[in-house]
C-alpha cells in the first residue's frame, strides 16, 4: 500500500504570535513548524505504515527551506519527501496551488492520499478536497478516525452536531483533523537518518497534465484587492479592584448599560 | 461566454434532516443586501430529498427564486453528488454570486464545486460588499465595477486581507456561521420554485454512509445566547465552572469556553468559541480567566460589550475588553453573583 501525505511549513501563529512595535506581525521572528492538521494526517499515515508496511511520501509546495518540514516528517517515519519549488509557483491561491499539487502526484503512484483539514495560516480547508476533485477521486474530509480494510477506508467524520461512519473505495483522499491523533515525537535514528536522507526535489517541468494557465499567481482565480494588519476595536478601562469593589463596578457598568 | 452573462446572487441554503440550518438564512440577508447594489434577485439552492416543502421559508428569509434539487441520492449529505448537483445548477444558471457556509458541509462542498466548475472561493468571509477591482485605479490596467469584494481574516486572525476574482465565474465565498444577519421573517412570502434535476449515477465517488451517529447530547448553541459567561484556563479545573455557570443562571445566559478549556477536557468543543470554534457576538460577553490569545479573540470581539475578569494585568484580553478588572476570578465571580442575584430580587 502506498500513502501520500500532503504537508506545509506555516508560521506558528498558535502562543508565539510577535508584533513589530508597530503593531504588525513580525513574520520573521516566528518560528515555522509542521501544520498540525498535516503532522495528524502524517501521524494516521504512519500508524497505517506500522500495520501494514505501507509506504509514506511526504510533498510538499513552498521555497527551497520548506524541505525542513520534509526532513521532520522523514525523522518522524516517513519513507520519501518531495518538494515541489519553483518560481512560477509562487503567489497561488488555493485553486492553483491544489491544481501544482495533483499535477505532481499524478507521478506517484499511490492508494490513499492524506492531506489536513486545513493550514493555520490561511485557514482556508480548500486545497485537499480540490486535489481529490483535479485527480478525479473520493474525498472525506474532517476525519476523526481512520481505518483501513482491503481496499477500502472507514472513516469517522465530524460533523457539527454528529459523525457520519463513511466507506470509500481507494485510491481516495483523506483531510485529517488535528484531534484525530497525537503525532509521535522524531526518534534520535530517525533525525539522524533524515539528515542524509535525499529529498527529491521538483519544479514546473516535472508537473503532468497542468496548463501554465493554471500556476503561481497569474494562474489564481482570487487576487488580493488589499491586506492589512487588522484594525482591532482598542482597549477600554481597566481597573484593579478588590473583590468588592469589582463586584460594585461590575454591576454598575451592567446599569449603565441596561443589561439588568 | 462573457462574464457579464453571469448574473444574480445564489445562497447554497444547506438543510440536514430536512430543516434548514441558521446560516441559509443568514446568507438570504447578505445576498439581498448584494442583490439590491447590483439590480438582481436572490436564488436559494435547495439540496436535498423529499425538501420541495422548504421553499417557502426560503421565501420567508428573501429569496426569489428556489432551485430545487431533489434526489434520494441527495438523502444525506455526500461530497460527490452535492457537488455534481451544486455544479449543474452554476453551469445551468450561470450564477455571478455563490454564497456557502462555512460549516462542515460548506467548507467541503464549496472547494470541490469550485474546482469543478474552475472559479475562485474565498473562505470565511467576514463580510462581503460590491466594489471596484483593483479598488483604486492603476494605469494599463482595467478596473473592473460591480465585483464582490471578500474579506476575511488570515494568520490566525493577525491580519485581514480582502479578495476579489475578477476573471472567472462565479465568484465564490464561504462565510461563517453568525457573522452575517438575517432580515427579518416576511410572513407569507412566496418565491419563485424551480424543479432541477441533473441525474445522479453513482459511481466510485459516492461513498457509503455505514453509520448517522447524532450527537445526544441537549446542547445549547452559544451562537443564538444574548450573554455568554465564558471561561478560560484561569478557571482551574472543571469543578470550578460551577461559579461560571451561576452567574449565567442569573442573568440568564450561557456558558462558554476557550479552547485551552476543550483541550483539558474540562468543557465540550461545541462551547468553544474562537477561530476553531464558533464566533459569537452576544450583547455581553464576560471573558473569566481568559488570556485573549489572538484566535479566542477573532471568535468574540464583535461582542456588543466585553469584561473581562484576569490576574494577568497584562493578558492581552484586556485589549479588547470595554472593561477590564483585574483581580481574583475566585472571589470576584461568586460575589458579582449574589450581588446580581439581590439586584434582580430588589427590582
Amino acid at each position: 500500500m502506498k500513502i501520500i501525505v500532503c504537508i506545509k511549513q506555516v508560521p506558528d501563529t498558535k502562543g508565539g504570535v510577535k508584533f513589530n512595535p508597530d503593531g504588525t506581525l513580525d513574520r520573521g521572528a516566528m518560528l515555522t513548524i509542521m501544520n498540525p492538521d498535516d503532522k495528524a494526517g502524517l501521524e494516521a499515515a504512519l500508524r497505517i505504515k506500522d500495520e501494514t508496511g505501507a509506504e509514506v511520501t511526504v510533498i510538499t509546495m513552498g521555497l527551497p527551506k520548506a524541505e525542513d518540514v520534509l526532513r521532520e516528517a522523514m525523522a518522524m517515519g516517513a519513507d520519501k519527501g518531495i518538494l515541489v519549488t519553483d518560481r512560477v509557483l509562487g503567489g497561488a491561491d488555493t485553486w492553483a496551488t491544489s491544481t501544482t499539487l495533483a499535477g505532481a502526484i499524478r507521478n506517484l503512484e499511490y492508494d490513499l492520499i492524506i492531506t489536513g483539514r486545513q493550514a493555520i495560516d490561511g485557514d482556508t480547508a480548500q486545497v485537499g478536497p480540490q486535489i481529490s476533485e483535479h485527480l478525479n477521486i473520493p474525498v472525506i474530509s474532517y476525519a476523526e478516525d481512520i481505518k483501513v480494510e482491503g481496499n477500502s477506508v472507514i472513516v469517522k467524520r465530524q460533523y457539527e452536531d454528529r459523525y457520519h461512519m463513511v466507506k470509500a473505495q481507494m485510491p481516495c483522499l483523506i483531510t485529517a483533523l488535528a484531534e484525530l491523533n497525537e503525532p509521535r515525537y522524531m526518534t534520535p535514528g530517525g533525525i539522524f537518518d533524515a539528515c542524509d536522507a535525499e529529498i527529491t526535489v521538483w519544479g514546473r517541468a516535472n508537473l503532468v497534465d497542468v496548463d501554465d494557465a493554471n500556476l503561481g499567481l497569474k494562474g489564481s482565480p482570487t487576487k488580493i484587492a488589499k491586506a492589512s494588519d487588522k484594525v482591532r476595536k482598542g482597549s477600554g478601562e481597566k481597573v484593579t479592584l478588590d473583590p468588592a469593589e469589582a463586584v460594585d463596578y461590575i454591576v454598575g457598568k451592567l446599569k449603565d448599560k441596561h443589561v439588568i | 461566454m462573457g462574464l457579464e452573462q453571469y448574473k444574480g446572487v445564489y445562497v447554497f441554503a444547506q438543510q440536514v434532516d430536512n430543516e434548514l440550518s441558521g446560516i441559509a438564512f443568514e446568507l438570504l440577508g447578505k445576498a439581498k443586501d448584494l442583490a439590491k447594489d447590483l439590480n438582481t434577485d436572490v436564488t436559494a439552492i435547495l439540496i436535498g430529498y423529499q425538501v420541495k416543502n422548504l421553499a417557502d421559508e426560503l421565501a420567508a428569509y428573501g429569496a426569489d427564486k428556489v432551485i430545487v434539487v431533489d434526489d434520494p441520492e441527495l438523502k444525506e449529505y455526500r461530497t460527490e453528488p452535492y457537488t455534481h448537483a451544486m455544479a449543474s445548477v452554476i453551469n445551468e444558471y450561470k450564477p455571478d454570486i455563490v454564497l456557502v457556509g462555512a460549516t462542515a458541509i460548506g467548507r467541503d462542498l464549496g472547494p470541490r464545486v469550485s474546482a469543478r466548475v474552475a472559479t475562485g472561493l474565498t473562505a470565511d468571509c467576514t463580510v462581503l460588499e460590491i466594489g471596484d477591482f483593483p479598488i483604486n485605479p492603476i494605469p494599463n490596467q482595467e478596473q473592473k465595477h460591480n465585483q464582490l469584494l471578500m474579506t476575511r481574516p488570515a494568520f490566525g486572525g493577525n491580519t485581514i486581507a480582502t479578495i476579489a476574482c475578477p476573471d472567472n465565474r462565479p465568484q465564490m465565498a464561504t462565510v461563517r456561521p453568525g457573522v452575517m444577519q438575517k432580515i427579518d421573517r416576511i410572513d407569507g412570502a412566496k418565491a419563485e420554485v424551480i424543479e432541477f434535476n441533473p441525474g445522479f449515477t453513482p459511481d466510485n465517488k459516492y461513498v457509503e454512509i455505514l453509520e448517522v451517529v447524532k450527537s445526544v447530547k441537549d446542547t445549547v448553541d452559544i451562537m443564538d445566547a444574548k450573554i455568554l459567561v465564558s471561561g478560560g484556563r484561569g478557571v482551574g479545573s472543571a469543578e470550578n465552572f460551577k461559579i461560571l455557570q451561576d452567574l449565567a443562571d442569573v442573568l440568564g445566559g450561557t456558558v462558554s469556553c476557550s479552547r485551552a478549556v476543550v483541550d483539558s477536557g474540562w468543557m465540550e468543543r461545541d462551547y468553544q468559541v474562537g477561530q476553531t470554534g464558533k464566533t459569537v457576538r452576544p450583547n455581553l460577553y464576560f471573558a473569566i480567566g481568559i488570556s485573549g490569545a489572538i484566535q479566542h479573540v477573532a471568535g468574540m470581539e464583535e461582542s456588543d460589550i466585553i469584561i473581562a475578569i484576569n490576574k494577568d494585568a497584562d493578558a492581552p484580553i484586556f485589549d479588547v475588553a470595554d472593561y477590564g478588572i483585574v483581580g481574583d476570578l475566585n472571589k470576584i465571580v461568586p460575589a458579582l453573583t449574589a450581588a446580581l442575584k439581590n439586584e434582580i430580587a430588589n427590582k
